[in-house]
């Protein structure tokens, strides 16, 4: 039972800090006995009611009570919790604008591949290092091995935006299908490849234990560290400078290029593959559109066409919140950084290679507020959309 | 010898993003954090023997009026070589900053007024939240952080505070408030998530002075 007891004076004030100091009564004070003018509420168990109910009023305290049953209480709030998760399930109420578990992505991601069954369905690339699946969602109108975009979130887990932002997407583009000239066009002659969480295993300790988590969570031998950093882990100039040999560090590039099962499995699925013609990957934070490289200083070959699209993207996610995307290579705007994605979708030949840095410029960081991730997720969209008709208008 | 920076470039933004937590730090208070909006000239000039000086010319944000801007030149040198000397950092402001007198009474009153010493955790929590009477505390470790963001940084650094794991008002006697923070600061080169403690003093029409601070270890977050 909770209890509100309203003293009078600082006599009783006294009287109910000596209860406190009972710990045998196992009292549980939600406000703790201060001044004789503030109600002190306390949670008692069940056991103990009445002793505790016979001292106040031979001591003369009133009190009331505030609730009856709280364990009623709280089961009635679990069910309703239960019931409304349920009804946000079969009424497809997924709530894009709020940060969700893995579970409940996964679950969504289930749900478009079944309400849009005709051109969406959802693939296992691989499973992480703690064996959680590895989803992407396929989005293909016909043909066979059709020119492919590739789209990825979450490598770094605690850049939650991304993955959020990624099922914004998702839903985005089944729904504009049929319905938006250009993504109808893009989608009769491409596929779009989408994998909304790259690094679920992080994704999930982000959740349970650790919110800043960056690494994947494979355990590294000969340490206490776990994780390597799955964007210093492709086979891009891997070891060199901008990647650390330490396990403990962020930006562990680990043992050897492809280590990471996270990393693999997509090099297995580009490769296998055979026809994608862009590679596209979101991290958070810092409000970047960039191109190769990072493991180098030095300009790629396609350097003109990349920072002329590039500053297009920028200038049409500009134009939705006024939100300014610095272009520039990854090595003159960040940092020179080894074993990156985009570097090695590059250099393998997937010439549209970008990396975007989404919201915001640190005032949140990684803890972006939700009310941002649909005005996110949209001005990011429209970015996208320029290098995807780009690419779409451009074969080779 | 200056060489004019795209003021897209990596090495501008390390320094601008050290100016702007200098200048936050100095004239910050928990009515007001100021934020960098966007860079509009940078120049690198390096100085035989002394270090490396950037000349910058950039846009800030008066947090929480994010329309309200103002224009900042800031100089930062930062010294060659030594791992233990702050880089030097002078600014300008182009015209006043708004007056925050009453908004900083008004937090005064209200923690002076508490039955029991203020303590909180998580700010923003995981999913970005701040509650609104918490925002003064926030921008006051914001302020705060500039302090140990300048006093740490270096070229190859750029800080930001990514998140207060606790914050514990200390009682005093005086009429100064007292605030034992443990913030994470991500450094963004590195890519690392720093916990660091300070305690931090402040009274409306005083600054807000950092009086001990240390670097936390890192487990201190698994």
């Amino acid at each position: 039972q909770v209890l509100r007891i309203k003293t009078r004076n600082e006599e009783q004030v006294k009287q109910l800090q000596l209860l406190e100091s009972l710990e045998h009564l196992e009292l549980d004070f939600w406000i703790n006995p201060s001044a004789a003018a503030l109600p002190v509420d306390v949670r008692i168990p069940a056991h103990n009611v009445q002793a505790v109910k016979a001292f106040l009023e031979s001591q003369g305290i009133a009190y009331s009570i505030l609730i009856e049953d709280l364990q009623a209480v709280l089961d009635k709030e679990k069910q309703e919790m239960a019931y409304s998760q349920q009804r946000e399930r079969s009424s497809n109420s997924f709530n894009y604008g709020t940060y969700h578990t893995l579970d409940e992505i996964y679950a969504e991601l289930d749900h478009l591949a079944s309400e849009y069954s005709s051109f969406v369905s959802k693939l296992q690339i691989g499973e992480s290092y703690e064996k959680r699946p590895l989803y992407v969602l396929k989005f293909s109108t016909g043909g066979s091995d059709r020119p492919a975009i590739w789209l990825d979130a979450g490598i770094h887990s605690r850049e939650w935006v991304t993955q959020a932002s990624a099922i914004w997407i998702a839903k985005k583009i089944a729904s504009d299908y049929g319905t938006d000239p250009s993504i109808t066009s893009l989608l009769n002659q491409m596929d779009i490849f989408l994998l909304t969480v790259s690094n679920p295993d992080g994704y999930v300790f982000t959740h349970t234990t650790n919110r800043m988590w960056r690494k994947t969570r494979s355990k590294n031998a000969g340490s206490f560290c776990v994780g390597v950093d799955p964007n210093r882990n492709w086979d891009a100039g891997f070891g060199g400078p901008g990647a650390s040999s330490n396990p403990c560090s962020d930006s562990y590039r680990g043992p050897s290029a492809n280590s990471e099962v996270e990393v693999r499995s997509v090099v297995n699925f580009i490769k296998n593959h055979g026809n994608i013609k862009a590679f596209l990957t979101l991290h958070s934070y810092s409000q970047l559109l960039m191109y190769p490289y990072g493991y180098k200083c030095t300009q790629p070959a396609d350097y003109a066409e990349l920072n002329d699209l590039g500053r297009a993207a920028a200038s049409s996610i500009q134009s939705l919140y006024g939100t300014t995307f610095t272009v520039g290579s990854i090595c003159t705007t960040i940092y020179q950084a080894s074993g990156g994605s985009i570097d090695w979708s590059y250099d393998y030949g997937i010439k549209y290679s970008f990396a975007f840095e989404l919201r915001d410029t640190g005032r949140y960081g990684f803890v972006l507020p939700a009310s941002q991730i649909i005005p996110t997720a949209e001005e990011t969209w429209l970015g996208l959309k320029k290098i995807m008709e780009h690419v779409r208008d451009h074969p080779y | 010898a200056a060489m004019e920076l795209q003021p897209s470039h990596g090495l501008a933004s390390r320094a601008a993003t050290l100016a702007t937590a200098y200048l936050c730090y100095r004239r910050g208070s928990p009515g007001r954090a100021l934020a960098l909006r966007s860079i509009r000239r940078a120049r690198r000039e390096d100085i035989d023997d002394v270090g490396h000086k950037y000349h910058l010319e950039l846009v800030l944000e008066d947090v929480p009026d994010k329309d309200s801007t103002i224009n900042c030149t800031a100089e930062v040198l930062y010294h060659l070589g030594s791992k233990n000397v702050a880089p030097d950092v002078q600014f300008t402001l182009e015209g006043e900053l708004k007056n925050t007198d009453e908004a900083d009474d008004v937090f005064y009153n209200q923690i002076r007024s508490l039955e029991k010493e203020l303590v909180a955790e998580n700010i923003p929590d995981s999913h970005g939240n701040v509650p609104p009477e918490m925002e003064p505390i926030r921008r006051l470790a914001w302020v705060a952080s500039g302090y140990v963001i300048w006093q740490n940084s270096t070229e190859n650094t750029k800080f930001h505070l990514a998140q207060i794991k606790r914050v514990k008002q200390m009682k005093r006697s005086d009429e100064y408030l007292e605030f034992d923070y443990t913030i994470l600061l991500h450094e963004m080169v590195s890519q690392e998530i720093i916990p660091w403690q300070m305690t931090v003093l402040w009274h409306p029409h005083h600054g807000v002075q950092v009086t001990r601070d240390s670097r936390q270890p890192k487990h201190t977050l698994e």
